[in-house]
Protein backbone atom coordinates (compact mmCIF):
# COMPACT_ATOMS: atom_id res chain seq x y z
CA UNK A 1 0.00 0.00 0.00
CA UNK A 2 1.00 3.33 -0.98
CA UNK A 3 4.67 2.63 -2.19
CA UNK A 4 7.26 4.67 -3.29
CA UNK A 5 7.28 6.40 -6.53
CA UNK A 6 8.81 3.72 -8.56
CA UNK A 7 11.87 4.40 -10.65
CA UNK A 8 11.59 5.96 -14.42
CA UNK A 9 13.15 2.66 -15.53
CA UNK A 10 10.55 0.44 -14.06
CA UNK A 11 7.05 -0.58 -15.78
CA UNK A 12 4.01 0.45 -14.79
CA UNK A 13 2.38 -1.12 -12.56
CA UNK A 14 -0.96 -3.35 -13.61
CA UNK A 15 -3.25 -1.43 -12.00
CA UNK A 16 -2.50 1.84 -10.22
CA UNK A 17 -4.14 2.54 -7.02
CA UNK A 18 -5.24 5.36 -5.84
CA UNK A 19 -6.31 4.39 -2.17
CA UNK A 20 -3.65 5.59 -0.12
CA UNK A 21 -3.72 7.07 3.47
CA UNK A 22 -2.59 6.10 6.59
CA UNK A 23 -2.43 2.62 7.26
CA UNK A 24 -1.76 2.42 11.00
CA UNK A 25 -3.52 5.02 12.33
CA UNK A 26 -4.16 5.18 16.18
CA UNK A 27 -7.29 3.75 17.14
CA UNK A 28 -10.38 6.29 17.85
CA UNK A 29 -13.02 5.83 20.24
CA UNK A 30 -16.44 5.70 19.15
CA UNK A 31 -17.57 9.44 18.84
CA UNK A 32 -19.42 11.77 16.62
CA UNK A 33 -15.86 13.19 16.30
CA UNK A 34 -14.55 9.97 14.45
CA UNK A 35 -12.94 10.28 11.37
CA UNK A 36 -15.42 9.25 8.17
CA UNK A 37 -14.61 6.05 6.66
CA UNK A 38 -17.72 5.34 4.05
CA UNK A 39 -19.69 8.85 2.80
CA UNK A 40 -22.41 7.64 0.40
CA UNK A 41 -24.50 10.20 -1.02
CA UNK A 42 -27.88 9.25 -2.66
CA UNK A 43 -26.26 6.01 -3.50
CA UNK A 44 -28.26 3.59 -5.49
CA UNK A 45 -27.91 0.00 -6.85
CA UNK A 46 -29.29 -1.61 -9.51
CA UNK A 47 -29.72 -4.92 -11.14
CA UNK A 48 -29.90 -3.91 -14.91
CA UNK A 49 -33.46 -2.35 -15.02
CA UNK A 50 -34.30 -3.37 -11.49
CA UNK A 51 -33.23 -0.62 -8.51
CA UNK A 52 -32.96 -2.84 -5.22
CA UNK A 53 -32.15 0.19 -3.65
CA UNK A 54 -32.32 4.17 -3.63
CA UNK A 55 -31.43 7.40 -1.82
CA UNK A 56 -28.85 6.01 0.74
CA UNK A 57 -27.19 8.54 2.61
CA UNK A 58 -24.77 8.21 5.37
CA UNK A 59 -22.15 8.08 7.24
CA UNK A 60 -19.82 5.44 8.19
CA UNK A 61 -16.92 6.66 11.09
CA UNK A 62 -13.21 4.70 12.01
CA UNK A 63 -13.52 2.22 14.69
CA UNK A 64 -17.33 1.84 15.20
CA UNK A 65 -19.45 -1.03 14.93
CA UNK A 66 -22.64 -0.28 12.31
CA UNK A 67 -25.05 -2.47 11.69
CA UNK A 68 -27.61 -2.50 9.22
CA UNK A 69 -31.02 -4.10 9.75
CA UNK A 70 -34.43 -4.33 8.16
CA UNK A 71 -36.49 -7.23 6.66
CA UNK A 72 -36.01 -8.86 3.42
CA UNK A 73 -35.09 -7.45 -0.13
CA UNK A 74 -34.50 -4.19 1.74
CA UNK A 75 -31.40 -3.60 0.36
CA UNK A 76 -29.33 -3.50 3.51
CA UNK A 77 -26.72 -6.18 2.08
CA UNK A 78 -26.74 -4.87 -1.27
CA UNK A 79 -25.82 -1.39 0.19
CA UNK A 80 -23.23 -3.71 2.01
CA UNK A 81 -21.75 -5.40 -0.85
CA UNK A 82 -21.50 -2.54 -2.13
CA UNK A 83 -18.71 -0.91 0.06
CA UNK A 84 -16.37 -3.43 -1.53
CA UNK A 85 -17.33 -3.88 -4.67
CA UNK A 86 -18.46 -7.48 -4.61
CA UNK A 87 -21.26 -6.11 -7.26
CA UNK A 88 -18.48 -6.03 -9.75
CA UNK A 89 -19.07 -10.23 -10.06
CA UNK A 90 -22.44 -10.11 -10.81
CA UNK A 91 -23.46 -9.16 -14.40
CA UNK A 92 -25.72 -5.88 -14.86
CA UNK A 93 -25.42 -4.76 -11.50
CA UNK A 94 -24.21 -0.76 -11.35
CA UNK A 95 -24.23 1.85 -8.83
CA UNK A 96 -25.49 5.38 -8.86
CA UNK A 97 -24.53 8.29 -6.40
CA UNK A 98 -21.17 8.44 -4.81
CA UNK A 99 -19.88 5.75 -2.19
CA UNK A 100 -16.74 7.51 -1.13
CA UNK A 101 -14.24 5.89 0.97
CA UNK A 102 -11.92 8.32 2.44
CA UNK A 103 -12.58 10.53 0.24
CA UNK A 104 -11.84 8.18 -3.20
CA UNK A 105 -14.86 7.46 -4.98
CA UNK A 106 -14.67 3.31 -4.70
CA UNK A 107 -15.99 3.37 -8.04
CA UNK A 108 -13.74 5.89 -9.86
CA UNK A 109 -12.72 4.44 -13.29
CA UNK A 110 -8.93 3.75 -12.02
CA UNK A 111 -9.94 2.03 -8.55
CA UNK A 112 -9.77 -1.77 -9.05
CA UNK A 113 -11.78 -3.90 -6.61
CA UNK A 114 -9.16 -6.47 -5.76
CA UNK A 115 -7.53 -2.98 -4.06
CA UNK A 116 -10.67 -2.30 -2.65
CA UNK A 117 -11.20 -5.54 -0.87
CA UNK A 118 -7.60 -5.82 0.69
CA UNK A 119 -8.69 -2.22 2.55
CA UNK A 120 -11.92 -3.94 3.25
CA UNK A 121 -12.85 -7.39 4.08
CA UNK A 122 -16.05 -9.44 4.24
CA UNK A 123 -17.53 -12.21 6.27
CA UNK A 124 -20.04 -14.01 5.05
CA UNK A 125 -23.10 -15.85 6.49
CA UNK A 126 -21.98 -19.35 5.93
CA UNK A 127 -18.82 -20.12 7.36
CA UNK A 128 -16.27 -20.92 3.91
CA UNK A 129 -13.68 -21.83 5.16
CA UNK A 130 -11.30 -23.16 1.91
CA UNK A 131 -10.56 -27.18 2.34
CA UNK A 132 -7.29 -26.70 3.40
CA UNK A 133 -5.21 -26.66 6.66
CA UNK A 134 -6.28 -24.14 9.41
CA UNK A 135 -2.74 -22.65 8.86
CA UNK A 136 -3.16 -22.25 5.12
CA UNK A 137 -6.35 -20.59 5.73
CA UNK A 138 -5.27 -17.66 7.31
CA UNK A 139 -1.88 -17.78 5.23
CA UNK A 140 -3.82 -17.29 2.08
CA UNK A 141 -4.13 -14.06 1.94
CA UNK A 142 -0.72 -12.72 3.24
CA UNK A 143 0.80 -15.17 0.52
CA UNK A 144 -1.28 -13.89 -2.46
CA UNK A 145 0.27 -10.17 -1.28
CA UNK A 146 3.40 -12.10 -1.26
CA UNK A 147 4.69 -12.87 2.05
CA UNK A 148 6.66 -15.83 1.55
CA UNK A 149 8.90 -15.68 4.85
CA UNK A 150 7.73 -18.62 6.67
CA UNK A 151 8.62 -16.88 10.12
CA UNK A 152 6.56 -13.82 9.23
CA UNK A 153 3.90 -16.24 7.99
CA UNK A 154 3.87 -17.94 11.42
CA UNK A 155 3.78 -14.41 13.10
CA UNK A 156 0.58 -13.64 10.89
CA UNK A 157 -1.55 -17.10 11.56
CA UNK A 158 -0.77 -16.70 15.24
CA UNK A 159 -1.62 -12.86 15.67
CA UNK A 160 -4.89 -13.61 13.39
CA UNK A 161 -6.58 -16.63 15.24
CA UNK A 162 -5.81 -14.55 18.77
CA UNK A 163 -7.22 -11.58 17.25
CA UNK A 164 -9.94 -13.78 16.33
CA UNK A 165 -10.13 -15.38 19.88
CA UNK A 166 -9.45 -18.92 18.59
CA UNK A 167 -5.55 -19.55 18.85
CA UNK A 168 -6.01 -21.55 22.36
CA UNK A 169 -8.48 -23.86 20.59
CA UNK A 170 -6.48 -24.51 17.58
CA UNK A 171 -2.62 -23.43 17.95
CA UNK A 172 -1.72 -27.59 18.29
CA UNK A 173 -3.74 -28.40 14.90
CA UNK A 174 -2.81 -26.05 12.89
CA UNK A 175 -2.24 -28.53 9.94
CA UNK A 176 -5.24 -30.13 10.25
CA UNK A 177 -8.42 -29.63 7.96
CA UNK A 178 -10.38 -26.35 8.49
CA UNK A 179 -13.36 -28.04 7.60
CA UNK A 180 -12.91 -30.44 10.86
CA UNK A 181 -13.31 -27.76 13.13
CA UNK A 182 -17.35 -26.42 14.26
CA UNK A 183 -19.18 -24.21 12.83
CA UNK A 184 -18.35 -21.87 15.62
CA UNK A 185 -14.79 -22.22 14.85
CA UNK A 186 -14.78 -21.95 11.43
CA UNK A 187 -16.82 -18.53 11.02
CA UNK A 188 -14.14 -17.24 13.33
CA UNK A 189 -11.71 -19.10 11.65
CA UNK A 190 -13.03 -16.83 8.40
CA UNK A 191 -12.84 -13.77 10.86
CA UNK A 192 -8.97 -14.40 11.32
CA UNK A 193 -8.57 -15.24 7.34
CA UNK A 194 -10.02 -11.64 6.74
CA UNK A 195 -7.80 -10.07 9.27
CA UNK A 196 -5.02 -11.38 8.29
CA UNK A 197 -4.71 -9.20 5.17
CA UNK A 198 -5.13 -6.19 7.87
CA UNK A 199 -7.78 -4.18 6.21
CA UNK A 200 -9.33 -0.92 7.74
CA UNK A 201 -12.86 -2.27 7.33
CA UNK A 202 -14.58 -5.71 8.32
CA UNK A 203 -17.98 -6.39 6.59
CA UNK A 204 -19.92 -8.87 8.10
CA UNK A 205 -23.38 -10.39 6.01
CA UNK A 206 -25.40 -11.85 9.10
CA UNK A 207 -21.84 -14.13 10.22
CA UNK A 208 -23.78 -15.57 13.43
CA UNK A 209 -27.01 -16.75 11.01
CA UNK A 210 -25.64 -19.99 11.17
CA UNK A 211 -24.15 -20.12 14.97
CA UNK A 212 -25.80 -21.37 17.65
CA UNK A 213 -26.53 -18.71 21.05
CA UNK A 214 -22.99 -19.70 22.57
CA UNK A 215 -21.17 -19.35 19.51
CA UNK A 216 -22.84 -16.12 18.85
CA UNK A 217 -22.33 -14.56 21.87
CA UNK A 218 -18.26 -15.82 21.07
CA UNK A 219 -18.49 -13.45 18.09
CA UNK A 220 -20.44 -10.51 19.45
CA UNK A 221 -17.48 -10.74 21.89
CA UNK A 222 -14.89 -10.76 19.24
CA UNK A 223 -16.43 -8.06 17.35
CA UNK A 224 -16.42 -5.35 20.49
CA UNK A 225 -12.75 -6.38 20.54
CA UNK A 226 -11.99 -6.09 16.62
CA UNK A 227 -13.35 -2.71 17.23
CA UNK A 228 -10.49 -0.74 18.65
CA UNK A 229 -8.44 -2.15 15.43
CA UNK A 230 -11.10 -1.95 13.04
CA UNK A 231 -14.32 -0.46 11.46
CA UNK A 232 -17.14 -3.09 11.40
CA UNK A 233 -20.40 -2.86 9.48
CA UNK A 234 -22.88 -5.57 10.30
CA UNK A 235 -26.17 -6.72 8.42
CA UNK A 236 -28.19 -8.75 10.66
CA UNK A 237 -31.82 -9.98 11.17
CA UNK A 238 -31.58 -10.58 14.74
CA UNK A 239 -32.28 -7.14 15.67
CA UNK A 240 -31.03 -7.49 19.27
CA UNK A 241 -27.87 -8.50 18.26
CA UNK A 242 -27.88 -5.13 16.47
CA UNK A 243 -28.97 -3.48 19.95
CA UNK A 244 -25.73 -5.55 21.49
CA UNK A 245 -23.02 -4.85 19.88
CA UNK A 246 -23.54 -1.87 17.70
CA UNK A 247 -22.93 1.74 18.32
CA UNK A 248 -24.76 3.19 15.19
CA UNK A 249 -28.20 1.66 13.28
CA UNK A 250 -29.34 2.07 10.21
CA UNK A 251 -33.03 0.85 8.90
CA UNK A 252 -33.73 -0.07 6.25
CA UNK A 253 -37.09 -1.26 4.30
CA UNK A 254 -39.31 -1.84 1.43
CA UNK A 255 -41.02 0.43 -0.53
CA UNK A 256 -43.63 -0.44 -3.59
CA UNK A 257 -43.20 2.20 -6.44
CA UNK A 258 -46.48 2.35 -8.21
CA UNK A 259 -45.32 3.65 -11.47
CA UNK A 260 -43.76 -0.18 -12.46
CA UNK A 261 -45.09 -1.78 -9.60
CA UNK A 262 -41.38 -2.49 -8.17
CA UNK A 263 -39.92 -3.09 -4.82
CA UNK A 264 -36.98 -0.81 -3.66
CA UNK A 265 -34.73 -0.51 -0.94
CA UNK A 266 -34.66 2.61 1.08
CA UNK A 267 -32.84 4.13 4.34
CA UNK A 268 -35.74 4.78 6.81
CA UNK A 269 -33.58 6.14 9.57
CA UNK A 270 -29.92 5.86 10.63
CA UNK A 271 -28.91 7.21 14.35
CA UNK A 272 -26.93 6.09 17.63
CA UNK A 273 -28.09 2.05 18.49
CA UNK A 274 -29.58 3.82 21.68
CA UNK A 275 -31.72 6.23 20.48
CA UNK A 276 -33.24 3.81 17.44
CA UNK A 277 -33.37 0.93 19.92
CA UNK A 278 -35.14 2.85 22.68
CA UNK A 279 -37.00 6.17 20.83
CA UNK A 280 -36.63 5.69 16.93
CA UNK A 281 -37.69 8.94 15.36
CA UNK A 282 -39.73 7.24 12.54
CA UNK A 283 -42.53 5.15 12.41
CA UNK A 284 -41.45 2.60 10.16
CA UNK A 285 -38.74 1.89 12.48
CA UNK A 286 -40.82 1.58 15.61
CA UNK A 287 -43.05 -0.32 13.89
CA UNK A 288 -40.79 -2.82 12.48
CA UNK A 289 -38.39 -3.42 15.66
CA UNK A 290 -41.69 -3.74 17.69
CA UNK A 291 -42.93 -6.57 15.57
CA UNK A 292 -45.63 -4.25 13.89
CA UNK A 293 -44.61 -4.73 10.31
CA UNK A 294 -46.26 -5.61 7.31
CA UNK B 1 -50.89 -0.78 14.54
CA UNK B 2 -51.24 -4.12 16.10
CA UNK B 3 -48.56 -6.80 16.86
CA UNK B 4 -47.81 -9.28 14.20
CA UNK B 5 -47.66 -11.43 17.31
CA UNK B 6 -50.99 -11.78 18.23
CA UNK B 7 -50.18 -13.66 21.75
CA UNK B 8 -47.50 -10.55 22.37
CA UNK B 9 -50.36 -8.32 21.53
CA UNK B 10 -52.42 -9.87 24.21
CA UNK B 11 -49.85 -9.76 26.92
CA UNK B 12 -49.03 -5.87 26.45
CA UNK B 13 -53.05 -5.61 26.92
CA UNK B 14 -52.62 -7.47 30.33
CA UNK B 15 -50.26 -5.00 31.66
CA UNK B 16 -52.32 -2.15 30.40
CA UNK B 17 -55.60 -3.78 31.94
CA UNK B 18 -53.79 -4.41 34.95
CA UNK B 19 -52.88 -0.56 35.35
CA UNK B 20 -56.40 0.68 34.71
CA UNK B 21 -58.03 -1.71 37.02
CA UNK B 22 -55.18 -0.67 40.00
CA UNK B 23 -56.14 3.05 39.24
CA UNK B 24 -60.09 2.91 39.28
CA UNK B 25 -60.06 0.45 42.31
CA UNK B 26 -57.07 3.38 44.21
CA UNK B 27 -59.83 6.23 42.82
CA UNK B 28 -62.19 4.34 45.11
CA UNK B 29 -60.06 4.13 47.97
CA UNK B 30 -59.37 7.55 47.91
CA UNK B 31 -62.78 8.70 47.77
CA UNK B 32 -63.75 6.02 50.86
CA UNK B 33 -60.15 6.48 52.89
CA UNK B 34 -61.45 10.15 53.06
CA UNK B 35 -65.28 9.51 53.67
CA UNK B 36 -64.18 7.55 56.18
CA UNK B 37 -62.09 10.49 57.95
CA UNK B 38 -64.70 12.91 57.37
CA UNK B 39 -68.24 10.75 58.72
CA UNK B 40 -66.07 9.13 61.22
CA UNK B 41 -66.95 5.56 59.34
CA UNK B 42 -64.72 3.27 61.06
CA UNK B 43 -66.22 0.41 59.41
CA UNK B 44 -65.35 1.72 55.99
CA UNK B 45 -61.93 3.08 56.86
CA UNK B 46 -61.30 -0.98 57.86
CA UNK B 47 -62.60 -2.36 54.94
CA UNK B 48 -60.60 0.29 53.09
CA UNK B 49 -57.39 -0.92 54.80
CA UNK B 50 -58.66 -4.74 53.68
CA UNK B 51 -58.63 -3.34 49.97
CA UNK B 52 -55.34 -2.52 50.07
CA UNK B 53 -54.27 -6.08 49.71
CA UNK B 54 -55.78 -6.42 46.22
CA UNK B 55 -53.82 -3.74 45.33
CA UNK B 56 -50.24 -5.19 46.56
CA UNK B 57 -51.48 -8.49 44.95
CA UNK B 58 -51.79 -6.58 41.47
CA UNK B 59 -48.26 -4.69 41.68
CA UNK B 60 -46.98 -8.35 41.72
CA UNK B 61 -48.64 -9.74 39.34
CA UNK B 62 -48.21 -6.63 36.80
CA UNK B 63 -44.38 -6.62 38.01
CA UNK B 64 -44.08 -10.85 37.25
CA UNK B 65 -45.86 -10.34 33.92
CA UNK B 66 -43.82 -7.36 32.71
CA UNK B 67 -40.69 -9.17 33.78
CA UNK B 68 -42.11 -11.96 31.80
CA UNK B 69 -42.32 -9.97 28.89
CA UNK B 70 -38.99 -8.48 28.82
CA UNK B 71 -37.39 -12.18 29.61
CA UNK B 72 -39.72 -13.76 26.86
CA UNK B 73 -40.25 -10.64 24.16
CA UNK B 74 -36.70 -8.65 24.71
CA UNK B 75 -39.02 -5.65 23.76
CA UNK B 76 -37.90 -2.48 21.94
CA UNK B 77 -38.92 1.14 21.43
CA UNK B 78 -42.18 1.74 22.19
CA UNK B 79 -42.53 -1.33 24.24
CA UNK B 80 -39.48 -1.60 25.80
CA UNK B 81 -40.59 1.29 27.00
CA UNK B 82 -43.92 0.87 27.67
CA UNK B 83 -42.81 -2.02 30.28
CA UNK B 84 -40.90 -0.81 31.81
CA UNK B 85 -42.87 2.50 32.61
CA UNK B 86 -45.57 0.14 33.59
CA UNK B 87 -42.66 -1.34 36.72
CA UNK B 88 -42.73 1.92 37.58
CA UNK B 89 -46.11 2.67 37.56
CA UNK B 90 -47.15 0.27 39.49
CA UNK B 91 -44.69 1.18 42.06
CA UNK B 92 -46.51 4.80 42.35
CA UNK B 93 -49.94 3.24 42.65
CA UNK B 94 -49.20 0.81 45.13
CA UNK B 95 -47.91 3.17 46.97
CA UNK B 96 -51.07 5.87 46.45
CA UNK B 97 -52.92 2.11 47.91
CA UNK B 98 -50.10 2.48 51.06
CA UNK B 99 -51.40 6.29 51.13
CA UNK B 100 -55.42 5.19 51.43
CA UNK B 101 -54.19 2.87 54.27
CA UNK B 102 -52.47 5.40 56.23
CA UNK B 103 -55.89 7.77 55.57
CA UNK B 104 -58.05 4.90 57.02
CA UNK B 105 -55.93 4.59 60.28
CA UNK B 106 -56.15 8.31 60.78
CA UNK B 107 -60.16 7.92 60.38
CA UNK B 108 -59.45 4.79 63.31
CA UNK B 109 -57.05 7.10 65.49
CA UNK B 110 -59.99 9.91 65.39
CA UNK B 111 -62.22 6.82 66.86
CA UNK B 112 -65.51 8.22 65.04
CA UNK B 113 -64.87 11.86 65.37
CA UNK B 114 -65.90 13.89 62.47
CA UNK B 115 -63.28 16.63 61.57
CA UNK B 116 -66.35 18.97 59.97
CA UNK B 117 -64.20 22.30 59.88
CA UNK B 118 -61.70 20.34 57.66
CA UNK B 119 -64.36 18.60 55.63
CA UNK B 120 -64.66 21.13 52.58
CA UNK B 121 -60.73 21.13 52.22
CA UNK B 122 -60.24 17.87 52.49
CA UNK B 123 -62.95 16.46 50.23
CA UNK B 124 -61.91 18.98 47.78
CA UNK B 125 -58.41 17.44 47.75
CA UNK B 126 -60.29 14.21 47.71
CA UNK B 127 -62.10 15.47 44.28
CA UNK B 128 -58.46 16.73 42.77
CA UNK B 129 -56.79 13.19 43.69
CA UNK B 130 -59.55 11.36 42.01
CA UNK B 131 -59.62 13.22 39.01
CA UNK B 132 -56.46 13.42 38.47
CA UNK B 133 -55.50 9.73 38.70
CA UNK B 134 -58.66 9.47 36.25
CA UNK B 135 -56.80 12.08 33.79
CA UNK B 136 -53.34 10.54 34.40
CA UNK B 137 -54.90 6.86 33.33
CA UNK B 138 -56.56 8.42 30.36
CA UNK B 139 -53.52 10.09 29.64
CA UNK B 140 -52.23 6.74 29.47
CA UNK B 141 -54.38 4.86 27.57
CA UNK B 142 -54.64 7.01 24.67
CA UNK B 143 -50.51 8.02 24.77
CA UNK B 144 -51.43 11.61 25.37
CA UNK B 145 -48.38 13.87 26.41
CA UNK B 146 -50.97 16.87 26.86
CA UNK B 147 -53.16 15.41 29.07
CA UNK B 148 -50.25 13.99 31.00
CA UNK B 149 -49.16 17.55 31.18
CA UNK B 150 -52.46 19.58 32.45
CA UNK B 151 -51.97 16.57 35.42
CA UNK B 152 -48.53 18.19 35.70
CA UNK B 153 -49.29 21.52 36.04
CA UNK B 154 -52.82 20.98 38.00
CA UNK B 155 -50.94 19.32 41.03
CA UNK B 156 -50.42 22.82 42.42
CA UNK B 157 -54.14 22.51 43.34
CA UNK B 158 -53.73 20.18 45.67
CA UNK B 159 -50.65 21.57 47.23
CA UNK B 160 -52.25 24.94 47.53
CA UNK B 161 -55.14 23.48 49.74
CA UNK B 162 -52.93 21.41 51.38
CA UNK B 163 -50.74 24.93 52.77
CA UNK B 164 -54.32 26.18 53.92
CA UNK B 165 -55.01 23.02 55.78
CA UNK B 166 -51.69 23.54 57.44
CA UNK B 167 -52.29 27.08 58.27
CA UNK B 168 -56.09 26.27 59.66
CA UNK B 169 -54.74 23.06 61.83
CA UNK B 170 -52.05 25.90 63.35
CA UNK B 171 -54.87 28.37 63.96
CA UNK B 172 -57.02 25.83 65.47
CA UNK B 173 -54.73 24.34 68.12
CA UNK B 174 -53.21 27.95 68.79
CA UNK B 175 -56.98 28.71 69.69
CA UNK B 176 -57.43 25.55 72.10
CA UNK B 177 -54.85 23.37 73.19
CA UNK B 178 -57.20 20.64 73.32
CA UNK B 179 -57.75 20.21 69.39
CA UNK B 180 -53.89 19.16 69.15
CA UNK B 181 -54.38 16.07 69.14
CA UNK B 182 -57.20 16.17 66.40
CA UNK B 183 -55.36 18.39 64.52
CA UNK B 184 -52.35 15.97 64.11
CA UNK B 185 -54.15 13.36 63.01
CA UNK B 186 -56.52 16.07 60.26
CA UNK B 187 -52.75 17.53 59.15
CA UNK B 188 -51.65 13.76 58.43
CA UNK B 189 -54.45 12.96 56.62
CA UNK B 190 -54.08 16.45 54.22
CA UNK B 191 -50.26 15.61 54.21
CA UNK B 192 -51.31 12.13 52.64
CA UNK B 193 -53.42 13.34 49.64
CA UNK B 194 -50.41 16.17 49.45
CA UNK B 195 -48.84 12.78 48.83
CA UNK B 196 -51.10 11.35 46.70
CA UNK B 197 -50.93 13.93 44.32
CA UNK B 198 -47.03 14.16 44.01
CA UNK B 199 -47.66 10.06 43.52
CA UNK B 200 -50.38 11.03 40.39
CA UNK B 201 -47.92 13.40 39.24
CA UNK B 202 -45.17 10.80 38.79
CA UNK B 203 -47.88 8.71 36.79
CA UNK B 204 -48.24 11.97 34.75
CA UNK B 205 -44.41 12.27 33.89
CA UNK B 206 -43.90 8.42 33.25
CA UNK B 207 -46.74 8.87 30.44
CA UNK B 208 -44.75 11.95 28.98
CA UNK B 209 -41.38 9.88 28.64
CA UNK B 210 -43.73 7.24 26.94
CA UNK B 211 -45.07 8.84 24.19
CA UNK B 212 -41.76 11.31 23.70
CA UNK B 213 -38.79 9.24 25.34
CA UNK B 214 -38.09 12.30 27.42
CA UNK B 215 -38.01 11.66 30.33
CA UNK B 216 -39.33 14.87 32.43
CA UNK B 217 -38.64 13.80 36.32
CA UNK B 218 -36.17 15.98 38.07
CA UNK B 219 -35.68 18.60 35.15
CA UNK B 220 -33.83 21.94 36.76
CA UNK B 221 -32.84 19.50 39.44
CA UNK B 222 -29.80 17.58 37.87
CA UNK B 223 -26.15 18.76 38.20
CA UNK B 224 -25.61 18.75 34.97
Amino acid sequence: MNPAPAPAASPPAPVRSRLSFPTDPAPVRATDAAPVVFDLQALEVYYGSFRAVRDVTMQIRKNEITAFIGPSGCGKTTVLRCLNRMHDVIPGARVRGTAMYHGIDLYGPDVSATEVRRHVGMVFQKPNPFPKSIYDNIAFGPRVNGVKDKKRLDEIVEKSLRGAALWDEVKDRLQHSALGISGGQQQRLCIARTIAVEPEVVLMDEPCSALDPIATTRIEDLMRELKSRFTIVIVTHNMQQAARVSDRTAFFTVELDSANDQRTGILVEYDRTSKMFANPSDERTENYMTGRFG
Amino acid sequence: MRHTDREYEAELGRVRDNLLRMSGRLEQMIADAVRAVLDGDLALARRTIEEDHKVNRMELDTDDLCLLLLAKRQPLGSDLRFITTAMKMVTDLERIGDLCVNISERALALGGERPAHFAASLSHMADVDQAQLREATEALVARDPVRAQQVFDRDDAVDRTYSEVVREVQRSIQGDMAYLERGVHVLAVAKFLERIGDHITNLAELVIFLVHGKDVRHIGKRDD
